[in-house]
């Protein structure tokens, strides 16, 4: 379990970095914390010719919050954002963030990583399709944003172009009153989902966002409903996602858990949502 | 003072605590090390056509490759217990028969280049169908592993002990129960590592591996590598980071290793990666167990009747079967019942061999027997623990013979299980139970009573000869059991023994035990932990395994003890001027009990038996100070002619009881309290005793919820990475109430009995029981996932609203089918996607096909989804042509992530309108380490790879639009 010989880059600015991806696109892969990479590394399941670190980036290693976002820089990791003081404007990624592996791990781990790994059972993806978040991806020349629900495309397909680098995620603040909840279910504490659920409540209804039963998270938009009708769809949204049968789980049970945490999820974010 | 019984600090922690442990790959690699990396096979069964070294040869810093010719060459098959036609070496030979098998291996200046070199070995393999279940392996015209075997089925005997027949013909009930116990690891932290070395001038293997024993394994690896025992030093590191059983597997491991480095002529190091280990290391054996109960009508036990299928994987390894036997003579458990009938079947699968494994044999034994306890209490309307208590073995028939032959050593059940009920709550937990149940919630309390078998006995694999071969053979028996002492001649005492520690905690109770023969505190004595079969004594029982270290060990070291003791008194005796009787040493000194100023340091004593030998006491003709105890426990004979069998010296006796709340809608188990008392004799140190038991939870706790290695029905491995095998965390472990009674052996020099498997045999079914009682429903197999539980407790689903039109259902095995409307006629489109040109798009990260003849195919590709990228070497061919209306194509792709094979068929239908639909589908399997490491997000990458290869199987539209529809009706044909 020995990486496939890379050039290692350490690049001092962000220039320097979208340079190196400039020059070397699909054979560099970017190492920002390296908690799924590292592995993948090591079993071989990703052999690039270079590796180029943006750890050592301080632009990128911050975290900016203004009336209408938090916008999270490619290098902060998991364990800052769960430090940082102003977590509380956003209550749905204070309360996934317990869930994404272990504290040694989120220590590494980055936001933005997790995002670009594109894992269909990842928190943070959820988390950012559920609020309707924004990715910011950069390249020589050129900066662009691409909404979350574009952004991820499949199974760790991303929009990411060979010669861009992921430089920022935004998290939207919501004005007004709001109820959110996360929970999820899986093998143990700290492990990839089986299903995870994200749910923002406002007085109009519910905005919830289900983890790990397609291959890319599924927001769906519901009123406030009565508990038959909720039923009804979370009934509809299973079988419409399906769900894959691994060895974790079979299809069936994700579905179970569309319904039944799906369900209590949403209560939890309605209960949370102050009465007007 | 004594020690003993008291919890004194671990010796060993210290160096641990300051990251100055010795693990084996901290050992100083020798000059000139050279590294290995094994090459594997993907496919569960296969036949080995060729295997293709040359381009790894050649590349940068690999010294030696070796493949199954060369083992060949120069090792013989390992023996087995069971004498079939099924010769087992180090490397596959001319078939692989379970994903993981060794293939090759490549020796490199390091890991890193040895790992690059592996990945260019071509391994052609030939595909056979796998069996991967005992009941598949036993299926009429099943595929067979060992053609030369002649079947799957490689051992069965039947036993009878008093009359069952009689006593299910007069049984009041008969009680039932089918259960399947899965394949699960023990999962050390610290994997296999060897260091081999061959020594020319001497014609001797010289290995430093982190094998455990059982040293009857020396044997067999000596015969592999032909030379006699004495050419194959076998050291083992001061620490060890675990094997609970696993480090047993180590040993085809340093018969490679060796041959590696005889044909390097360099010393070679391997230590074992993560996937390695739980693909291709060991397991416990997966078993199904048909068990039935004769009961009366007040609950009596009178008769059981165990029908076993053990299924040991590819191959019976050394010692296999001896999981299925170690239980042998205690198969009634704890209770008193008369008959039994046993019929032992082992057959052999597509799956790694399994081997040791805390418990081994244990959870699979008493899964069956304190389910089917719990069955009968329920058939017969009684409380599960009254039924258990009825049947319980009765203090005063003491040391009690079990039917099948086991010698209980002692213990008064009942009054161990009375004080768990009292002191453990179960009152309490009844009343929680109550309360839940009133609520609707799913509160369930389940039991477990075990007999815990420790210190093997060496005959008990015999039993599975019959009384002739056995007769032939000559008797085994016994379980030797060695240690050291010696007193240098400052009088410091070094103590060693054969008991190769894993992490217990070995050397700080033989400290204590030496310490108190001897009058010295622990601290004073040195503990040495390594073992040099060259240098060292040892037997053929000695290794660390069947809980032997407390009973069998410390007890050989207490006597090597004892007899210094002796030695010391005497000398003293004639110091002192005084008769023996009176010496008694404490605090590092000799003296007379009746005037304690009458004294002499043993310091001096020990220097006068170095200095002055000729002066030694009278009698004392040894000269030196250094005494080496074998021991073995008295009545652990060969099984006798009717095939009952001692298989243990002592056993301890647990009752374990918990309450558990299962969550309706996740499955998920909370363990309310969980409480564990044994009859373990006496504890030598509380501590570690604790730590013991609350380590075989952990495993047991493991087995019940969590841990499987998980294979797919094609045979694939899933459970290769620590996200997929699921060992339970801290946080997934409860607080656990532990109590202890100590009625101490009457076996064991020590009267302690072995406590560290218990846990495992024990917690499993515990856990199975209580589930089983809260959700209503049989648990017949492990582990109870969350969906596992979900599906016993049965609600149907929902269906889909009406006119909804769900989406597929998506599993493990890749399916699907797609159809594309293309601007061209049939003939047109035919010649193009039969174009082997064409064909290049099937295959992504190909750019050339190389003829193999009429139809068929092979391009090396580099093959990827998202971020994962591999080489392959694809082999496509088309089975099946029907021009212009149907094409069937069947490929494979092997790499070094894995395989993958397949079959599409493609049809092209006139659409009308000078266009045709293309339609396809597929089917495809992908094995090997994208299988194993990740299944859970790699199918989902790979399915995608393959969608996006039929979609370009369509020929590039040309302009698109209105306009590019009207240019190609216009042009159609024509260009």
């Amino acid at each position: 379990m020995k990486p496939a010989s890379f050039a290692y880059a350490r690049p001092d600015t962000l220039d320097e970095a979208l340079e190196l991806l400039a020059q070397h696109g699909a054979e560099a892969r970017v190492l920002a914390g390296g908690q799924s990479l590292a592995a993948m590394l090591n079993m071989r399941l990703v052999q690039p010719r270079v590796l180029v670190d943006i750890s050592g980036l301080a632009r990128l290693d911050t975290i900016d919050a203004d009336e209408t976002t938090v916008t999270v820089g490619a290098s902060v990791t998991q364990a800052a954002v769960l430090r940082w003081p102003g977590l509380a404007v956003q209550p749905l990624l204070a309360a996934a963030l317990p869930c994404v592996g272990h504290p040694q791990t989120r220590e590494r781990g980055t936001v933005c990583g997790s995002l670009a790994h594109g894992d269909p059972s990842a928190e943070l993806p959820l988390v950012l399709a559920v609020l309707g978040g924004e990715v910011v991806l950069q390249k020589r020349g050129r900066r662009r944003r691409v909404a979350a629900s574009r952004f991820q495309r499949g199974v760790m397909l991303t929009d990411i172009g060979e010669d861009e680098l992921v430089t920022s995620a935004l998290f939207p603040v919501r004005r007004g009153p709001l109820g959110t909840a996360f929970r999820e279910v899986s093998p143990r504490h700290g492990d990839f989902a089986i299903l995870a659920v994200a749910a923002v409540a406002d007085p109009a209804g519910v905005t919830v966002g289900f983890g790990g039963i397609a291959d890319t998270p599924l927001v769906r938009r519901l009123g406030h409903l009565e508990a038959d009708a909720l039923a009804d769809a979370l009934n509809a949204i299973a079988w419409e996602a399906g769900g894959d049968s691994d060895m974790h789980a079979p299809a069936s049970y994700r579905r179970r858990l569309v319904r039944r945490l799906g369900a209590a999820t949403i209560r939890e974010a309605c209960d949370a949502l102050p009465r007007a | 003072m004594t020690t003993v019984g008291t919890s004194v600090p671990r010796v060993e922690d210290p160096s641990l605590l300051i990251g100055d442990g010795r693990f084996a790959d901290d050992l100083a690699e020798p000059p000139g090390c050279l590294h290995a990396a094994f090459v594997r096979s993907p496919h569960a069964h296969a036949r080995l056509i060729a295997v293709d070294t040359a381009a790894a040869a050649a590349m940068p810093g690999v010294r030696a490759v070796v493949a199954g010719a060369e083992v060949a060459r120069l090792t013989s098959p390992f023996l087995c217990g069971v004498r079939v036609a099924a010769h087992q070496y180090a490397l596959a030979i001319d078939r692989v028969r379970y994903v993981g098998e060794a293939v090759a291996l490549v020796v490199a200046e390091n890991r890193y280049l040895a790992e690059d070199a592996a990945d260019r070995i071509e391994v052609a393999y030939e595909p056979l169908e796998p069996v991967v279940t005992s009941d598949g392996a036993l299926a009429p015209g099943a595929p067979v592993l060992h053609p030369d075997a002649g079947s799957n089925l490689l051992h069965e005997r039947s036993f009878s002990y008093g009359d069952p027949d009689g006593a299910f013909a007069a049984a009041d009930h008969v009680v039932s129960t089918t259960v399947r116990y899965p394949r699960n690891a023990c999962t050390p932290v610290e994997t296999f590592a060897v260091l081999a070395a061959w020594r020319e001038g001497e014609g001797s293997y010289d290995v430093t591996a982190n094998f455990q024993g059982p040293y009857t394994l020396h044997t067999v690896m000596a015969r592999a590598l032909g030379v006699p025992g004495n050419r194959l030093r076998v050291r083992t590191p001061p620490d060890s980071g675990g094997s609970f059983g696993t480090k047993q597997a180590v040993f085809p491991y340093v018969v490679a290793l060796s041959v590696a480095a005889r044909i390097a002529r360099r010393p070679v190091k391997w230590i074992e990666d993560r996937l390695e280990h739980l693909a291709a290391a060991t397991a416990a054996t997966s078993r199904t167990i048909i068990l039935r109960a004769a009961l009366d009508g007040d609950g009596t036990v009178q008769a059981l009747d165990w029908d076993q299928i053990e299924d040991c994987g590819a191959w019976l390894r050394a010692p296999e079967p001896a999981t299925l036997y170690r239980m042998h003579g205690n198969m009634t458990g704890p209770y008193t019942i008369g008959s039994v009938r046993i019929r032992n079947r082992v057959v052999v699968s597509n799956r790694t061999p399994t081997g040791l494994m805390r418990g081994f044999g244990g959870p699979q034994v008493y899964f069956a027997l304190e389910r089917l306890m719990d069955r009968a209490a329920a058939e017969l309307g009684l409380d599960a623990l009254e039924l258990r208590r009825r049947n319980l073995v009765p203090a005063d028939a003491m040391p009690c013979t079990t039917a099948p032959g086991a010698v209980l050593d002692g213990g008064d059940y009942a009054a161990t299980v009375d004080r768990a009920v009292r002191d453990g709550g179960l009152a309490e937990l009844e009343r929680r139970r109550e309360a839940a149940r009133s609520e609707g919630r799913l509160y369930g309390i389940g039991h477990a009573m075990v007999v815990e078998p420790s210190i093997s006995n060496m005959g008990y694999i015999t039993t599975l000869l019959t009384v002739e071969q056995r007769a032939r053979a000559g008797p085994k028996n016994g379980a030797l059991a060695t240690a050291t002492v010696a007193v240098d001649p400052s009088g410091a005492v070094t103590v060693s023994a054969a008991s190769i520690p894993q992490g217990q905690g070995h050397r700080t109770v033989l400290a204590q035990v030496v310490g108190d023969e001897l009058g010295l505190a622990p601290s004073q004595v040195a503990t040495v932990s390594e073992h040099d079969t060259l240098k060292d004594a040892w037997s053929i029982a000695s290794g660390n395994y069947s809980s032997r270290f407390a009973g069998a060990v410390a007890g050989a070291a207490s006597l090597a003890a004892a007899r210094i003791a002796e030695r010391l008194r005497s000398a003293a005796a004639t110091e002192l001027n005084t008769t023996v009787e009176q010496i008694e040493l404490a605090d590092g000194m000799a003296r007379a009990r009746d005037n304690p100023d009458n004294a002499v340091a043993l310091n001096r004593l020990a220097a006068q038996a170095h200095w002055a030998p000729l002066s030694a006491s009278p009698g004392d003709t040894a000269g030196g100070l250094r005494e080496t105890v074998f021991w073995t426990p008295p009545g652990l004979r060969e099984p006798d002619d009717l095939d009952r069998v001692n298989s243990s010296a002592t056993y301890g006796f647990i009752h374990d009881y918990c309450g558990v709340e299962v969550d309706p809608d996740d499955g998920s188990v909370r363990i309310d309290r969980y409480v564990t008392a044994h009859d373990a004799g006496r504890l030598l140190n509380p501590a570690l005793a604790d730590g013991q038991i609350r380590g075989g939870f952990a495993h047991g706790l493991g087995a019940a919820l969590f841990e499987e290695l998980a294979y797919r029905p094609d045979g694939a491995f899933l459970a290769g990475t620590l996200a997929e095998y699921c060992v339970p965390r801290a946080t997934d472990i409860p607080e656990l109430i532990v109590l202890h009674d100590h009625t101490p052996s009457p076996v064991t020099p020590t009267g302690a009995r072995g406590l560290g498997e218990g846990n495992c045999m024990s917690t499993p079914v515990c856990l199975a029981n209580a589930v089983s009682d809260a959700i209503g429903a049989q648990v017949d197999t492990l582990p109870l996932t969350r969906p596992r539980i979900c599906a016993l407790i049965g609600e149907p689903e929902p269906p889909p609203p009406d006119r909804m039109q769900p989406a597929a259902p998506r599993g493990p095995e890749l399916r699907q089918s797609g159809v594309r409307s293309v601007a061209m006629g049939r003939p047109r489109l035919w010649a193009i996607i039969t174009d082997p040109e064409h064909l290049v798009r099937l295959i992504p990260g190909c750019h050339s096909l190389e003829s193999t003849g009429s139809r068929s195919w092979r391009a090396v590709a580099s093959l990827g989804a998202g971020p994962v990228r591999g080489r392959f070497v694809a082999r496509v061919r088309f089975v099946e042509m029907h021009e212009p209306e149907r094409l069937e194509i069947a490929g494979t792709a092997e790499g070094p992530l894995g395989s993958a094979s397949g079959r599409a068929t493609i049809r092209l239908e006139p659409a009308g309108d000078g266009e045709t639909d293309l339609a396809w589908d597929y089917e495809v399997t992908v094995s090997g380490t994208i299988a194993a490491v990740g299944g859970r997000v790699l199918n989902g990458a790979v399915r995608a790879v393959i969608d996006q290869a039929f979609a370009r199987l369509a020929p590039e539209p040309g302009p698109g639009g209105w306009l590019g529809r009207l240019l190609r009706r216009l042009l159609g044909g024509r260009r």
